[in-house]
């Protein structure tokens, strides 16, 4: 009678970005693709989303970001995570220009998700984060 | 090495010397179930020390992650170290979940509470078989008391908070009248009540439904035959305002508990309700098999397939 290994994704905003409607769509895509989601909702630090992770023993943690901060925010999150001794793949959703993408993916984020990306393709590239963490 | 892949018998002594992520993962696998599930029940066992187990329940909306929230950081002032299990519905559909429980205690829970999101997933008593368990982990590695949470508009979320040692049922002002009051059957499980938002217009007016429906237990013969009854606690949990009130009504709960030595019953049944619901999910899982290789003809009544499959399901 075991549970098939359920994903489970910590969702946040981190820092001061109110933009919440793209973060409560990946939420909804991700839930009806059969991933536990645990939403921290808006201004979240570093730390609560490590203590979260920590607690909920997170596969994976999405990011969304659109306040333009992610050169900082993105690999401040990677630092702590880091320090934590975390290993759990980062993804970053939102508005991430073409030419920060390697930037991010060399500051070691999983996967960068832009405006418009199809369900399948925020699903896939979860699933896919996750089984490269896993071996 | 990453703790989480530690085995089972490194992850509880890790846990036990405080170690939040081997807390973490103990949670994962325990709630995966099977063999690994077990042992951690065997592992956790000599270490379980009867943390008071504390239910809190209630309609969508109705402030239980809030007040959940205030009670985490009331309670290490009074030297407690408080866990929650935040339980909230898998989609049936999908077998996902959105577990929105921290966004309300954000801000709000103590800095030190381990919180730890539960989804129901799916069958009716998965949520059973995964919460003694979660339950438990947190007791042996030093957790008192345990908060379960749960949305209380099912069977399942009543046996649940039943299944506590304290039952918090939280409602508030216009949820309904005297007469809804004794229809449903969430409040009879309730070891306290909470009326959240109690400043908004009609605080009072829910207060003495409840009220009323007490003396109508008593009426009835309903009441405990000790003369313990249910408290009315009135909160504004977004404040703060009456959260004190609420862990001195469980205080005075769990002393009645003590006092009449029915803490012991109170656990029995908690064990009861755990066989019962692994029973189910094996039930469950038979009776997918039977449905799914019988040949269903439509010529027959269904009522008579019924009978025929739960007879060929219980007589194996």
């Amino acid at each position: 009678m075991t549970e098939e290994h359920k994903i489970r994704v910590v969702l946040a905003k981190l820092g001061l970005d109110g933009h919440d409607r793209g973060i409560k769509v990946v939420a909804r895509i991700l839930r009806d693709a059969g991933i536990e989601v645990i939403y921290l909702g808006l201004r979240q630090t570093t730390e609560s989303i490590v203590s979260a992770a920590e607690q909920e023993d997170a596969d994976a943690i999405g990011l969304s970001m659109h306040n333009a901060g992610h050169l900082v925010l993105a690999p401040a999150m990677m630092a702590a995570l880091d320090e934590a001794d975390l290993q759990i793949p980062l993804i970053i959703g939102g508005i991430v220009p073409d030419v920060d993408v390697a930037v991010l993916k060399e500051a070691g984020v999983a996967a960068i998700l832009g405006p418009g990306a199809p369900a399948e393709e925020v699903v896939s590239a979860v699933r896919a984060a996750v089984a490269a963490a896993v071996t | 090495m990453s703790i989480r892949s530690l085995p089972p018998a490194e992850l509880v002594a890790a846990a036990r010397s405080g170690n939040r992520r081997a807390i973490g993962r103990l949670l994962t696998l325990v709630e995966r179930g099977g063999p690994t599930a077990d042992a951690i029940t065997d592992l956790t066992h000599p270490h379980i020390g009867g943390a008071h187990v504390v239910g809190i329940t209630g309609a969508p909306g109705a402030g239980k992650s809030t007040l959940t929230g205030q009670l985490t950081r009331i309670l290490p002032e009074r030297g407690l170290t408080p866990a929650v299990l935040a339980v909230d519905p898998s989609s049936p559909l999908s077998g996902g979940a959105i577990l929105g429980d921290r966004v309300r205690m954000d801000g709000i829970a103590g800095d030190n509470v381990f919180i730890r999101s539960v989804a129901t997933r799916g069958h009716a008593g998965g949520l059973a078989l995964s919460v003694p368990g979660a339950v438990r982990v947190f007791d042996a590695v030093g957790f008192d008391p345990v908060i379960i949470e749960t949305v209380g508009v099912g069977q399942v979320e009543v046996d649940v908070v039943g299944a506590a040692d304290t039952a918090v049922v939280v409602v508030n002002p216009g949820w309904g009248d005297a007469v809804q009051a004794n229809k449903a059957g969430l409040l009879e499980v309730a070891d306290v009540f909470v009326v959240n938002k109690a400043d908004r217009a009609g605080a009072n007016d829910t207060r003495r439904d409840l009220e009323l429906m007490l003396d109508l237990s008593h009426v009835s013969g309903q009441e405990d035959e000790s003369g313990y009854r249910p408290p009315i606690v009135m909160t504004t949990a977004t404040d703060g305002n009456g959260i004190t009130e609420v862990w001195d009504a469980v205080q005075a709960h769990r002393e009645h508990l003590d006092a009449t030595g029915k803490l012991a019953a109170r656990r029995a049944a908690r064990l009861r309700y755990e066989v019962q619901s692994r029973v189910a999910r094996i039930i469950e899982t038979q009776i997918d098999g039977v449905i799914s290789a019988s040949v269903l003809d439509p010529a027959v009544s269904p009522a008579i397939h019924a009978a025929a499959i739960a007879d060929q399901i219980t007589s194996v």
